[in-house]
């Protein structure tokens, strides 16, 4: 499985999208990782051509309603089916806002990097 | 493991005998024994040391906070400069004696507000300035000689700076009066943070023309905080902290000394960013140590005569990286050590993140918070009575010998990886840290690194609950507006005639300072004048380890 991980925005802070990038490969995933600062079109132009099986994107600056809207909308636009989640600094209180806008998960502030893991592994198997 | 038995565990280990107690490592990987005594002091520089005396591990003055106490410095700053001049009113209303200025990320990155890349994020982290007309609202009716401003700004810092020292000059105040601080160390962003804009040698060059500029012009004013802080947020251990910071500090000082720039003319001006989490005693010796190694460094391998340029004078607090989501109250308690390490450490400025950090900018109840912790600590605790009252302690003396080779150590590494510059432009520091970080997260996911409240002593709890500071869409649509309507009033054929002089300035290779100066008082945008260093300098490309 081939997972895409992105910075969307402007935001910098990338530990957490890192730890998970390592969690991801000692879990067994291929795992492509986009760098900072990357628009919504930018990112879903890169799954395509590597032809990823999930976008996962890291948002900490709190603009995650508005660029994970966007990401469903260029979805969409393209006509292309990814399926994408998101996580960061993200209240619990927008996880039902963004799973509204069509992402498989999103994961609030604290997660743990296993409760992603077994996630990805549970929709790999279906 | 359920809390109980975790507290066992730990009881257990206290009754041991001290043979058959378990290793004790520091993050630092440095190994502490169960006792000290005098016998560990014998190669102690500890003895004749005295404080306000080279190489000042003691403490950079002989009185310390006798004199003054540490200056408190809360960073703030959200949404517009108007919303931002009320917050840095009520700061200075609540006995605040510095300010520290945050900044919104289309800022940081160098694009203005009507900027399609900025979708979502005019205004958020912090204020938001286009054009010097921004920093006119943002500091009106604040008396420019009797605070000091800390501007948190990295790639864009040398725009920042011009529009602050064009503001003081057009409110008729003498540069030469003006104290405080910009950040502006980018070398630390390509590790963390991540605000950098140009390729690494472009951007240095930026650093060392705002150095040289203030050297000459701006004398009181420190243009460089070397900040191990985000260093040390990305993954680096408390010893890998002092060493990048210092192996950072000394690029910029190379390359200010190729400008013909006496090392006395502007080390003095040089100042610090430190970390807060982990170990109380680490954390100490990381500073003490870390004190005498710098002034070492100063003096002996850069000749400098006076005291005051081998001072690593220093902000240090904070400690993000070791708060909580998980009760997040208990972070309240948190900070409060963190101060009292800051205090005992020496530092000359304080400032701690709040306890719902982990999730917001911080509500004025927490920030509050954060500034009577500090006041508590300054005037009910007796913390400035007397200087650097842990000094001859067996423990911390000797930790802090070992601290000072361990980050001379660790200085050697990174030369043998080329040298800093080298060292982050490839990526090399970057990986060895986010790899640290990821490990860290193993230690604590496992209970191997104990965590209250995370991994022991445990309670369900709602996932609610802290304040949220909401976005203003209104704000950011205002500043908008604001902008185009400065862009329509202002004289765009002297706002072209600068940016063509900046062109010109960044082909030549010369200090770019003066010209942007012109062009901020000409209210020429962030964005502007950022675009036309990235058409002769290019753009970063972020090395990808994965």
């Amino acid at each position: 499985m081939t997972i895409l991980l992105s910075k969307p925005g402007l935001d910098g802070h990338d530990v957490g999208v890192k730890v998970l990038a390592y969690a991801l490969k000692d879990a067994g995933f291929n795992v492509i990782y986009t760098g900072l600062r990357k628009s919504i079109e930018e990112i879903v132009a890169q799954a395509e051509v590597v032809n990823a099986d999930m976008i996962g994107l890291s948002i900490l600056s709190g603009t995650h309603l508005i660029l994970c809207q966007r990401m469903q909308e260029v979805l969409d636009e393209r006509g292309i089916a990814i399926p994408w989640l998101v996580g960061g600094n993200i209240p619990h209180g927008d996880k039902g806002a963004i799973e509204g806008f069509g992402a498989v998960a999103a994961f609030p502030t604290g997660t743990k990097v296993d409760e992603v893991i077994s996630f990805l592994k549970e929709f790999q198997m279906e | 493991m359920s809390s109980q038995e975790k507290k066992t565990d730990g009881d257990k280990s206290f009754d041991a005998s001290v043979n058959d107690v378990k290793k004790v490592l520091l993050e630092s990987g440095i190994e502490v024994k169960p006792l000290y005594t005098r016998e560990d002091m014998q190669d102690s520089e500890a003895d004749q040391s005295i404080p306000g005396q080279y190489p000042f591990t003691r403490g950079i003055h002989s009185e310390m906070y006798r004199k003054r106490p540490f200056t408190i410095r809360q960073y703030a700053g959200f949404a517009s400069p108007e919303e931002t001049n009320k917050r840095f009113k009520f700061l200075i209303e609540n006995g605040q004696t510095g300010l520290n200025v945050a900044f919104d990320l289309p800022t940081q990155c160098g694009f203005d507000s009507d900027d399609p890349r900025t979708l979502g994020e005019v205004g958020r982290v912090g204020m938001s300035v286009d054009t010097l007309d921004d920093f006119e609202i943002a500091f009106d009716g604040i008396d420019l000689d009797k605070i000091t401003v800390s501007l948190t700004i990295n790639g864009t810092a040398i725009v920042l700076m011009a529009m602050y020292f064009a503001l003081a000059e057009k409110r008729g105040y003498d540069v030469k009066t003006l104290r405080g601080t910009a950040q502006n160390d980018i070398l630390k962003e390509f590790i963390g943070r991540g605000t950098w804009i140009f390729p690494v040698d472009s951007s240095v060059k930026l650093v060392v023309d705002t150095v040289e500029y203030c050297a000459n012009h701006v004398t009181k004013y420190s243009p460089v905080s070397v900040c191990g802080y985000h260093i040390r947020e990305s993954g680096a251990n408390p010893v890998q902290e002092m060493a990048y910071a210092f192996c950072i500090a000394k690029a910029y000082t190379d390359e200010t000394l190729k400008r013909g720039v006496d090392i006395d003319e502007f080390a003095s001006r040089l100042s610090f960013n430190f970390d807060i989490y982990g170990n109380l005693f680490e954390q100490i010796a990381k500073f003490r140590g870390g004190r005498r190694l710098w002034a070492k460094i100063i003096r002996e391998d850069y000749n400098a005569k006076n005291d005051k340029s081998s001072w690593m004078r220093m902000i240090a607090g904070g400690g993000g990286g070791g708060l909580t989501k998980e009760q997040p109250e208990n972070n309240i308690i948190r900070s409060a050590y963190y101060a009292l390490i800051s205090a005992l450490s020496g530092t000359q400025t304080m400032a701690l993140c709040s306890y719902d950090e982990a999730y917001t900018i911080p509500t004025e109840k927490a920030a509050e918070l954060s500034l009577r912790t500090m006041q508590i600590l300054i005037h009910e605790m007796g913390i400035c009575d007397t200087v650097d009252p842990l000094g001859g302690s067996y423990y911390v003396e000797a930790l802090t010998d070992r601290f000072e080779t361990e980050i001379q150590k660790e200085m050697k590494t990174v030369e043998a990886l080329g040298g800093i510059v080298e060292a982050v432009a490839s990526g090399k520091i970057q990986e060895k840290v986010s790899h640290q970080a990821y490990d860290r997260e193993k230690g604590i996911q496992t209970g191997e690194i104990p965590k209250v409240g995370v991994n022991m002593f445990q309670k369900d709890e709602d996932p609610k609950p802290v304040e949220f500071h909401p976005y203003n869409v209104d704000a950011a649509n205002y500043q908008i507006e604001k902008l185009q309507r400065i862009k329509n009033d202002r004289n765009g054929e002297k706002v072209q005639s600068c940016l063509e002089k900046l062109r010109e300035d960044c082909l030549q290779n010369v200090n770019l300072m003066p010209t942007v100066i012109e062009a901020v008082k000409a209210y020429a945008s962030v964005g502007e004048i950022i675009q036309v260093m990235k058409d002769v300098y290019g753009e970063y490309e972020e090395p990808i380890f994965f």
